[in-house]
């Protein structure tokens, strides 16, 4: 080793590098927005595939036929009051009340359930009349479309239940704020899909 | 009760003896057998020795659970040299099959046989090599060079890598246990649909895509962040390296593109495994919509694959010219025009859809506006070397053979993008010879470029030039002598993907480029060989942190680098911050460190990839319950991975001191080889 640089000792702080570690900047929410923008890219290929195969109904059932657009309401209803609730859920967080955001918490996620029963009993009720996913593209289009949003809600309220949980156990800690925060945006996103969907597919469905 | 055959179709699904074509009595058979009997022995031998020389804690550790970008890096490389190689074999196979299967010889490859190897050369060549080895050079590199400690998701780092991984497995299981894809390296319909391909071949193709797609996808998001989040102060993003913002062009790519590839693989596989309409021929589906939805991912992909090699010859240009880079900023904006009009040109793919004039027109003049970027970088690499004093080193003369070839190889797409020429080329072998032109030119040439150029930071040891050179020239003539070939034969209306001609005129055509394939082989060799001499007098070429005089932040850092990467920070007051610090008496420190935070390993993302393999396998075989158990699996070991709080541990300051200090890592301090 040379040993005149070995001698030299660090004097005043050059400014070639930091002396004190710079404070870490956490990117988790940045990174799942972008995961989000990037699932949106999932969502625009549905929609897209909906939109070329919507009308090709094969001498199958059309959409005025099938959609129903009162259990559509109710539906729609649920979701976003769910939305409503879940920031209700943040606004306790922040406030550091445990207990109303598990309350809120469990509310959400109530309202998101009885949105996917209603919404498994709305194609199960489908797949009888013979209008499945197999009786034509258009069929195929509307189950991907509206089933690939479904599933994110179901993957929403497992990660919810999941999440309750370590926030009971852990309380409001650091970790759990982040992952909360990312849950939310996550709950948001989903409905505002569902509004692309209810306006797109089942609106204009019944138009056509 | 049920019968024998009901129980073994309950527990195997419609895995049967038969599926193991090694064990059919036909040709197809002998050559697979040939190939599965030295994969077995090599394996038996490779795991015996681990447990002889007890490497499992080893590799376990220190590689397999590591979540260090750097450890990831290098097994994303060694994944691609050994994809490399199985891709090869099958061009190899392709070359001396269409030069002998001629009038009454029908080679030694079956139609059925010879389509599962261009399907899997292609896609292997694409999803496990290239990707594969940007993937890794991104990795190690870009972190360095922004002057962070890690990227922004160690963990998922982690997973992608295991996710790459199972994908190319699930490829090369394929070779042995059932039929790969015949359906070409993009799975077009009908062909891909279960009417036509009722076998497994198309659902590993599907399976295997979806498994390194979510990887890269995880890795594009990860290191978008990294860059957003974690560069070191000072470095703002017109003073980040080349390589850097190319990295953050390409993960931006992969962000918006590589859903499309997921959900549009998801609808095939809606199709074929629910009876759904998406793209069949019936019942109003529509083909086309899934060549359109694969080329919007498709195209990009090419762009995703190639960037980041202009960020390596971004880098290589000025360290050898001796120079700052020429144009800088046009650079940059050269980048971002291209991720933009990437996004614009996938119609040009299939011109001859008949989509009409107008709107033929539009593709194509997009097609012909991104050579303008491109060619701006051309130029500005010209520029940078124009009055330099160019040392013509490994990565340079790869850079050199970059310049001539994927400029002629950007040429003939122009000419591919003029429409009405594109209706007499398409699906011709000039086709083949354009992508080969630039994807070898390009991407491969940049790829052995950077290799050559850092392998000495991630190493400690230079590679040895001697057959460097000789690596190079195998690939730079063999290239021309196996596509020139094609180009020929692509005007003279040859088409792609035939097993056998009539015309024996043409035959001379195809021998020579079989001739062109073994000297791309002997380059190939020369390579491993580079390699092996290079690790056996490691001692000889050692070297110190900064080997090559370079300018940027990654040849601060000893080599190979400290898991921490850097001691203190870094604070960026320059574009080339570390030339500035060389140049202005930066003196490295060696006393007054700080601990250190650092994500600890974890054995999560392997075992999370791991169920999700066998789920996809149960999947294409049709074993129900292994798919229930182990999506059920993936459910559980993923909630349980969050239970788990405690992420990070320090290095103590004494740790760091110990290692600045210690001779071994810095005894080459600041010693240049190259001049």
């Amino acid at each position: 080793m040379n040993t005149t640089v070995a001698n030299t000792v660090p004097t005043a702080p050059t400014d070639f590098y930091c002396v004190q570690e710079p404070p870490a900047h956490n990117g988790t929410l940045v990174g799942f927005w972008i995961y989000l923008m990037s699932d949106c890219f999932i969502f625009a290929s549905l929609f897209v595939s909906y939109a070329v195969l919507g009308t090709n109904y094969a001498g199958g059932p059309t959409g005025a036929e099938i959609l129903d657009l009162n259990g559509l309401a109710v539906s729609t209803a649920l979701l976003l009051v769910s939305s409503v609730v879940f920031g209700f859920a943040m606004l306790a967080m922040q406030k550091r009340n445990k207990g109303a955001m598990l309350g809120w918490l469990a509310v959400a996620g109530i309202l998101a359930a009885v949105f996917l029963s209603l919404e498994v009993r709305e194609f199960l009720h489908m797949i009888a009349e013979g209008a499945g996913p197999d009786r034509s593209a258009f069929l195929s289009a509307f189950f991907t479309l509206v089933g690939t949003h479904g599933l994110h809600v179901t993957v929403g309220c497992l990660w919810l239940i999941v999440l309750m949980v370590q926030l009971a156990r852990f309380g409001i800690n650091d970790a759990n704020v982040r992952r909360l925060q990312c849950l939310s945006m996550f709950w948001h996103f989903l409905d505002l899909i569902w509004v692309g969907v209810f306006s797109y597919v089942y609106l204009v469905g019944v138009l056509l | 009760m049920p019968n024998r055959s009901e129980i073994w179709n309950f527990l195997f699904g419609r895995l049967t003896l038969d599926s193991f074509p090694f064990l059919h009595n036909n040709l197809e058979g002998y050559i697979v057998l040939a190939v599965f009997i030295p994969v077995c022995l090599g394996g038996i031998a490779l795991l015996a020795a681990i447990t002889k020389y007890k490497k499992w804690g080893y590799l376990w550790h220190e590689w397999f659970t590591s979540v260090d970008h750097k450890k990831l890096g290098i097994m994303y490389m060694i994944l691609a040299t050994v994809m490399l190689l199985r891709g090869f074999s099958d061009a190899i196979m392709m070359r001396s099959q269409q030069a002998i299967s001629f009038g009454p010889n029908t080679g030694y490859l079956p139609p059925e046989h010879y389509d599962q190897i261009f399907t899997a050369h292609g896609s292997i060549m694409i999803f496990f090599v290239g990707m594969a080895y940007i993937v890794g050079l991104m990795n190690y590199i870009m972190p360095l060079q922004i002057g962070s400690r890690d990227v922004a998701f160690p963990f998922l780092n982690n997973l992608s890598f295991w996710f790459t991984f199972w994908g190319a497995i699930t490829f090369m299981i394929s070779l042995f246990v059932g039929k790969f894809s015949t359906a070409g390296w993009l799975g077009y319909p009908p062909i891909s649909e279960l009417t036509h391909s009722p076998g497994v071949g198309v659902d590993y193709y599907i399976w295997g895509l979806q498994l390194s797609g979510i990887g890269t996808l995880l890795t594009g998001i990860n290191f978008v962040v990294t860059i957003i989040k974690m560069r070191a102060p000072g470095m703002s993003l017109m003073k980040m390296p080349m390589f850097s913002w190319t990295t953050l062009v390409t993960s931006g790519l992969i962000i918006v593109t590589f859903p499309i590839l997921t959900a549009t693989l998801l609808l095939l596989s809606v199709d074929r495994y629910l009876g759904m309409h998406f793209f069949t021929a019936a019942m109003g589906g529509n083909l086309m919509l899934y060549i359109n939805l694969i080329w919007v991912w498709g195209h990009p992909e090419v762009y995703i694959l190639v960037l980041p090699l202009f960020g390596v010859f971004s880098e290589i240009v000025p360290v050898f010219s001796r120079k700052p880079l020429f144009g800088y900023a046009s650079m940059v904006y050269a980048s971002v025009a291209i991720m933009v009009l990437s996004y614009l040109v996938w119609l040009h793919h299939f011109f001859t859809m008949g989509s009409g004039s107008a709107v033929n027109s539009f593709f194509s003049l997009t097609t012909m506006i991104i050579s303008i970027p491109t060619g701006a970088k051309i130029f500005n690499w010209l520029f940078t070397m124009y009055k330099g004093r160019v040392e013509m080193t490994v990565p340079m003369l790869w850079t050199m053979g970059f310049l001539f070839t994927f400029t002629i190889g950007g040429m003939t797409g122009v000419m591919l993008s003029v429409a009405p020429a594109d209706f007499l080329l398409h699906n011709s072998l000039f086709l083949i010879a354009h992508f080969h032109n630039v994807i070898i030119g390009g991407v491969v040439f940049g790829i052995f470029a950077g290799v050559n150029f850092w392998f000495p930071k991630a190493f400690g040891y230079k590679l040895d030039e001697f057959w460097g050179k000789l690596s190079f020239w195998g690939w730079q003539i063999g290239f021309w002598v196996a596509f020139g070939p094609l180009y020929v034969l692509g005007l003279m209306g040859v088409t792609r993907r035939k097993s056998h001609f009539d015309d024996m005129s043409l035959q001379i055509w195809f021998i020579i480029a079989a001739i062109g394939s073994a000297i791309i082989a002997f380059g190939i060799l020369a390579f491993i060989i580079q390699l092996v001499i290079s690790y056996k007098r490691r001692k000889e070429y050692a070297v110190g942190n900064d080997p090559w005089d370079a300018r940027t932040l990654e040849w601060a850092t000893s080599s190979p680098p400290p898991a921490y990467n850097f001691a203190f920070v870094p604070n960026v007051r320059e574009r080339d911050a570390w030339m500035d610090m060389k140049e202005n008496g930066y003196k490295r420190p060696l006393t007054g460190f700080n601990p250190i935070h650092m994500p600890k390993n974890t054995a999560s993302g392997l075992v999370i990839t791991t169920l999700c393999f066998l789920c996809t396998f149960a999947l294409t075989w049709l074993i129900w319950w292994l798919a229930v158990v182990s999506f059920v699996g993936v459910i559980v070991a993923s909630i349980h991975h969050t239970f788990n709080y405690h992420r990070e541990e320090h290095i103590p300051a004494d740790e760091v001191h110990e290692s600045e200090n210690d001779p071994d890592n810095w005894a080459l301090e600041n010693q240049s080889v190259s001049a």
